[in-house]
């Protein structure tokens, strides 16, 4: 059992043993950078062939199928045809912002991956302040954005940049809000206590995961919601509407550079993937007691896996959002309802003191309710203040 | 290794700093957000070789992520042409260079005065997530509510003055 669970760091630190003494840290960092750079680049080229395919599939067609058996080489021919096309920059474009900002949105987003734990004893730092660290280096996308659309000097790209930000910052704010309830519980801003805390087992060898309780099944959803906004995707995809205004802040750009924001992207989904499975889906801890000989890797892979999955599934079924609807759905329903979720979290924390029989249920019913009714009325509010639908006079 | 790096993060604070302000080459303001940027993402390297991790992440976290990006908001919106033609009257500049001057010699002083560092043991300069919370929460529990306050006056003004039918 433990062979397997630890094998990747048993790997890294016979690696590391082959060196002097005096570098043999910088060795073992280096390894883990290699590693993580490894496994998400892998998993990039993966996930953009798993994503066609299952739209595909969603929709009623193969999905690419020509490259390779079963088009498994798809990823190949894709990163061939963008590093060979011409890169073109527009004529009154400010040079130096526009060759920056795919670094800028690609390079802090490899920097999440450190601070994610993989399995047990497999994350690259133990920082403090982990979980605002995270957050830290993925606020810099925002910035990447910005410079992106307003370099390309196009009336285009800047909407599509203005729409983004906006996005971002409106989704931002749920998006930490959902996280603290996990962090009061936990009592702590590093994320190997915050798995640590999620790792007994309560009656039936069921794992105590936060997902499991209702502000922790609460708190999942908002997180999920937001993070498909951070992330840019659909039903959240309107800076890109290519129906409207072309490509958005990615207008101006081709060939590597719009490769590196494609991969920027992709890797900003998998960085805040990782922190949902890491907060709500207990990180590498099995979900029942008797499968704890199960690797511990092998369960982070699993949920990361389901939730990625869980991402497109989504966008094959909703369409896209209006800006209007996108932004009062942040500040009048998904703000709030986090801001009641720490509440729930506090009665949650409180009620654990209560001594009677039959209390589990009782006290998570309760929570239930605290969380369920204002997601009624924020609801019901959201809807009257939405303005009516349109009518298309020219429509019959 | 650790003094380089506090020179590198000092210099490069200081040299982006004075870029914002008085960059020689351009007068774009996106220029000059960008270096604010570079200035506070070294500000935070500066608070790293101090330990305090937390620090750092917030500083990055609401300065070059929340802060600077709504600055960049509102200079989407403008016009920047008209920011570029503006000349810099001789008046105006000789009186901010005194007054720069004059705010510089002040803090020079009370940093003199203050015996900074005098008596600080290296664990208690640590800024862990655990102290720093005990401390707002118990010996600067109002000034802490009161900055709350601030940020409740500048949003209730936010609102009033984005209302459409302001009468």
């Amino acid at each position: 059992m433990s062979g397997l669970d630890q094998i990747f760091v048993w790997i890294g630190h016979r690696a590391a043993g082959w060196f002097p003494a005096s570098v043999q840290p910088l060795v073992s960092a280096v390894l883990a950078i290699a590693g993580v750079m490894a496994v998400f680049g892998t998993c990039f080229a993966l996930t953009t062939l798993a994503e066609r395919k299952v739209l595909g599939r969603m929709q009623n067609r193969f999905g690419p199928n020509r490259v390779g058996p079963y088009g498994l080489l798809q990823p190949l021919a894709d990163a061939v045809k963008m590093l060979t096309k011409e890169d073109i920059v527009p004529f009154s474009a400010d040079k130096t912002l526009h060759f920056l900002a795919p670094l800028v949105l690609t390079v802090p987003v490899w920097l999440a991956f450190a601070v994610l734990p993989f399995g047990r004893n497999m994350s690259a730092i133990n920082l403090d302040a982990g979980i605002l660290f995270f957050f830290a280096v993925g606020s810099a996308s925002e910035l990447a954005v910005f410079m992106a659309g307003w370099s390309s000097q196009n009336k285009y790209s800047l909407v599509g940049a203005m729409r983004a930000i906006a996005q971002m910052i409106s989704y931002e704010v749920p998006l930490v809000l959902s996280v603290v309830p996990v962090l009061m519980l936990a009592g702590s801003l590093e994320l190997n206590d915050i798995v640590a805390a999620q790792g007994t087992y309560t009656f039936g060898g069921l794992a105590r995961w936060n997902v499991f309780t209702p502000w922790g099944l609460a708190g999942l959803i908002l997180f999920l919601i937001a993070a498909t906004a951070e992330s840019n995707r659909s039903p959240f995809d309107l800076p890109e509407g290519e129906s409207e205004i072309i490509a958005g802040f990615l207008t101006e750009y081709s060939g590597f550079k719009y490769a590196l924001f494609f991969l920027g992207e992709y890797l900003g989904l998998f960085a805040v993937t990782g922190l949902a499975v890491t907060l709500f889906l207990g990180g590498w801890h099995a979900p029942f007691q008797w499968l704890e000989w199960v690797p511990s890797w092998f369960w982070f892979a699993a949920k990361f896996g389901a939730l990625i999955f869980l991402f497109i599934w989504v966008r094959a079924t909703l369409p896209r959002l209006r800006l209007d609807q996108l932004l009062n759905f942040s500040w009048r329903f998904l703000v709030p309802l986090s801001l009641i979720n720490l509440l729930v979290a506090a009665a949650w924390y409180w009620t654990g003191a209560w001594k009677f029989p039959v209390v589990a249920p009782i006290r998570w019913l309760l929570c239930a309710a605290l969380i369920a009714l204002p997601y009624h009325w924020l609801g019901r509010a959201l809807r009257g203040a939405m303005p009516p639908p349109r009518k298309y006079i020219y429509a019959e | 290794m650790q003094a380089c790096l506090f020179y590198l993060f000092a210099a490069l604070t200081l040299l982006c700093g004075v870029l914002v302000i008085a960059n020689p080459f351009t007068r774009n303001p996106v220029t000059s957000a960008m270096f604010l940027v570079l200035t506070i993402v070294s500000l935070a390297g500066l608070f790293v070789l101090l330990h305090a991790f937390f620090l750092a992440a917030v500083q990055i976290l609401v300065y070059a992520g929340a802060v600077m990006v709504l600055f960049l908001f509102v200079i989407m919106l403008l016009d920047l042409k008209e920011e570029e033609r503006r000349k810099i009257k001789a008046g105006a500049g000789v009186l901010g260079l005194a007054a720069a001057g004059g705010i510089a010699l002040l803090m020079i002083a009370v940093i003199r005065q203050s015996n900074a560092g005098v008596g600080l043991k290296p664990a208690s300069a640590e800024g862990s997530t655990l102290d720093l919370g005990k401390r707002l929460f118990t010996d600067y529990a109002l000034p802490f509510e009161l900055i709350s306050l601030v940020l409740l006056v500048a949003m209730i003004g936010t609102v009033l003055l984005s209302k459409k039918d302001l009468k």
